[in-house]
């Protein structure tokens, strides 16, 4: 289908394309089988400005939005779907900062994240509040001039390989949901250290690790917004983070798709290659169009989200992150289908696809969170049109 | 210091069809690329910027589509870009190409070092980098795999050899040739690939140039090629069967059949 990019956008694609061909794809299965972080790949994305797509080019990005984000991690997630994943989860805690930091947050922090010096990681979950984000029990206590935070958060993407955290702790338990603030908290930073580093299904080239507060203290210019607006700010995120968690699904189903397709017209079987047999062709014809209507969905909402921050986009973000993830977990399935008992080897690429698939739907709010957000947002909508 | 690079845009496959009226590629419907080799010469030439300051200028001859080969090194770094591009120029063997060069390097102006890739993916003469150093008056080394030593006045560089390599010392200016294990080359950033698609490309004719009109182009070519083919694959070999004297002795019948003994 034909997007209509301009040409700064499909110089992102190009390059993103050629970083995840030249230099991730050998790579790959290392970090897969050794779950190590890619820093070599950071590296390249660095070199390459693709860690400021998304940044403005007064804080040293190029100046593009959550579209530009997208397409980058779309083209990196064809080919490899958990590596890409540094980009996406320092944007998922850029936004914040770019979203309610104050100026001199912003010049503190955005520059070195768009030229890759530096990584983010966004901690909302804890063991006891993951879909329930409001059971947090992480606290940060005002002191004088300072905050001191107490708590663990888990399964932090960019766990101890960022340099930037974006906390979010409880300001004023009494206050429930509005009890709550949001914090840029630096690695390094006395009290704050890593715990257990988890072992994955999928996405194992990137690090999920569980962050430990004990009396950390950190000096009160690092509220992020005002107190108490620490759901806001975890709301107002992931209105544009959503499509870029959509766009890693997108890319590894399309990645999937591009694979099954040659595979098929490769493999020999019956004396004919079995992209002959209807049986094989319409699965390709549903994953492909599956795939595309993903795509679609994802590029009109992060056009929408570019054009017009004022505009509410909770409904149509979570929209993209069900149905992208959603697609990526039929798609890829069915790719390993198309490749038979190959594709269940881990000697080709196409299962490791499915178990990174996997976690699309269930990180950055579940699909079953997803789908209440949809719904709410619907119900609201038909009561403000009858009033 | 001012870096010099020349490069090729060449077909981006080895699968290349040739005319059979003129000889020459067929470059319709084929994607272009910048000759691989020629990629690690932009590479050591921005590198050598990134260590001694001053400024890389890339030179090409060819036709007026090989300024996508100019913008991609432009993307990957370099300062200033340089086609030359005429109708004159075409049908140039070896001797005209490095002349042509050697003259658009001349109206570039100062330079310490040109870099070359060792040779193109295409014609494999590896002819055009010693060919511009003669035309130009400087000492050539070709097939470099490591720069040891550069100043302003020397440089000093490691020449890969069949077996082993020999460190070779020089004056500048000077041109070499580089092999692949010199370096890794960097692809383009985002925001060189915006420069370069706004930036100027120097486009000289031979007008511009100041060259003699009977050493370009097909009058400046004494090459002629009167015919290209693939040879036909080899047969596979005979095998002697026996023991080792009537092996032997077969063997020595064939070579007497064969008039070689």
């Amino acid at each position: 289908m034909e997007y209509f990019l301009s040409e700064e956008q499909k110089m992102i694609c190009e390059l993103a394309r050629r970083i995840a061909e030249e230099k991730i794809k050998p790579v790959r299965e290392h970090y897969d089988e050794t779950e190590e972080f890619p820093w070599p790949i950071v590296e390249e994305l660095a070199k390459a400005d693709l860690c400021g797509v998304y940044i403005p080019e007064e804080y040293g990005g190029t100046g593009g939005g959550v579209f530009e984000l997208c397409l980058a991690v779309e083209e990196l997630c064809k080919i490899d779907g958990g590596i890409a994943l540094v980009l996406a989860a320092t944007a998922l805690a850029t936004f914040p900062i770019m979203l309610f930091g104050s100026d001199e947050q912003k010049k503190k922090y955005l520059p070195d994240i768009a030229a890759g010096k530096k990584l983010a990681a966004f901690a909302l979950t804890e063991p006891g509040a993951g879909s329930d984000a409001t059971a947090i029990q992480t606290t940060a206590k005002k002191e004088g001039d300072s905050y001191i935070l107490n708590g663990t958060k888990c399964f932090i993407t960019n766990g101890g390989e960022a340099q930037v955290y974006i906390v979010i702790a409880m300001t004023d338990k009494t206050k429930g949901s509005r009890g709550a603030s949001a914090f840029i908290v630096e690695k390094d930073t006395h009290g704050f250290s890593f715990g257990k580093k988890e072992k994955k299904m999928g996405i194992r080239g990137s690090a999920t690790r569980e962050l430990i507060f004990n009396e950390c203290k950190i000096p009160k210019e690092n509220l992020l917004g005002r107190e108490g607006q620490g759901f806001i700010v975890a709301l107002k995120t992931f209105d544009v983070s959503r499509p870029g968690v959509a766009a890693q699904a997108l890319g590894i189903a399309a990645g999937a798709l591009e694979d099954a397709i040659n595979y098929s017209r490769e493999r020999v079987q019956f004396g004919q290659s079995i992209s002959s047999f209807q049986a094989i062709q319409h699965l390709l014809a549903d994953m492909a169009t599956e795939v595309e209507a993903s795509r679609a969905l994802i590029y009109t909402t992060a056009r929408m989200i570019d054009k017009d921050p004022k505009i509410r986009v909770t409904k149509e973000a979570a929209m993209c992150k069900l149905f992208a993830s959603d697609v990526a977990m039929k798609v890829t399935t069915d790719a390993v289908q198309v490749y038979g008992g190959y594709g269940y080897m881990r000697e080709y690429p196409m299962e490791k696809r499915m178990r990174d698939a996997k976690i699309t739907q269930i990180y950055e709010g579940t699909n079953q969170v997803m789908r209440n957000e949809i719904a709410l947002a619907l119900i609201k909508e038909a009561a403000r049109a009858k009033k | 210091m001012n870096f010099i690079v020349c490069i090729k845009q060449v077909p981006g496959t080895t699968d290349v069809k040739i005319d059979p009226k003129t000889n020459t590629l067929i470059r319709e419907g084929v994607e272009s690329i910048v000759n691989p080799f020629d990629s690690y010469a932009i590479e050591e030439g921005l590198r050598l910027k990134e260590r001694m300051g001053g400024k890389v200028t890339v030179i090409s001859m060819g036709p007026p589509q090989a300024e996508s080969a100019l913008r991609e090194a432009l993307s990957m770094g370099c300062d200033e870009a340089v086609l030359l591009t005429d109708r004159a120029f075409a049908g140039s063997d070896t001797l005209a190409t490095s002349y042509t060069l050697a003259c658009g390097i001349k109206k570039i102006g100062e330079f310490d070092l040109v870099i070359c890739g060792k040779q193109a993916i295409d014609g494999d003469t590896a002819q055009v980098g010693p060919g511009i150093a003669e035309k130009l008056g400087v000492p050539a080394i070709t097939y470099v795999k490591k720069i040891e030593e550069i100043d302003q006045a020397r440089i000093k560089v490691e020449r890969m050899m069949e077996e082993g390599y020999e460190v070779i010392e020089t004056n500048l200016p000077a041109l070499i040739t580089v092999v692949k294990e010199i370096n890794e080359p960097r692809l383009p950033s985002l925001k060189g690939m915006v420069r370069a698609r706004k930036a100027e490309i120097h486009m000289w004719t031979a007008s511009d140039i100041e060259c003699e009109k009977s050493k370009i182009g097909q009058a400046g070519s004494p090459t002629i090629v009167n015919k290209i083919f693939t040879p036909p694959p080899r047969k596979g070999g005979e095998v002697l069967l026996g023991d080792p004297e009537e092996q032997a002795e077969k063997l020595v019948d064939k070579l007497r059949q064969a008039k070689v003994i």
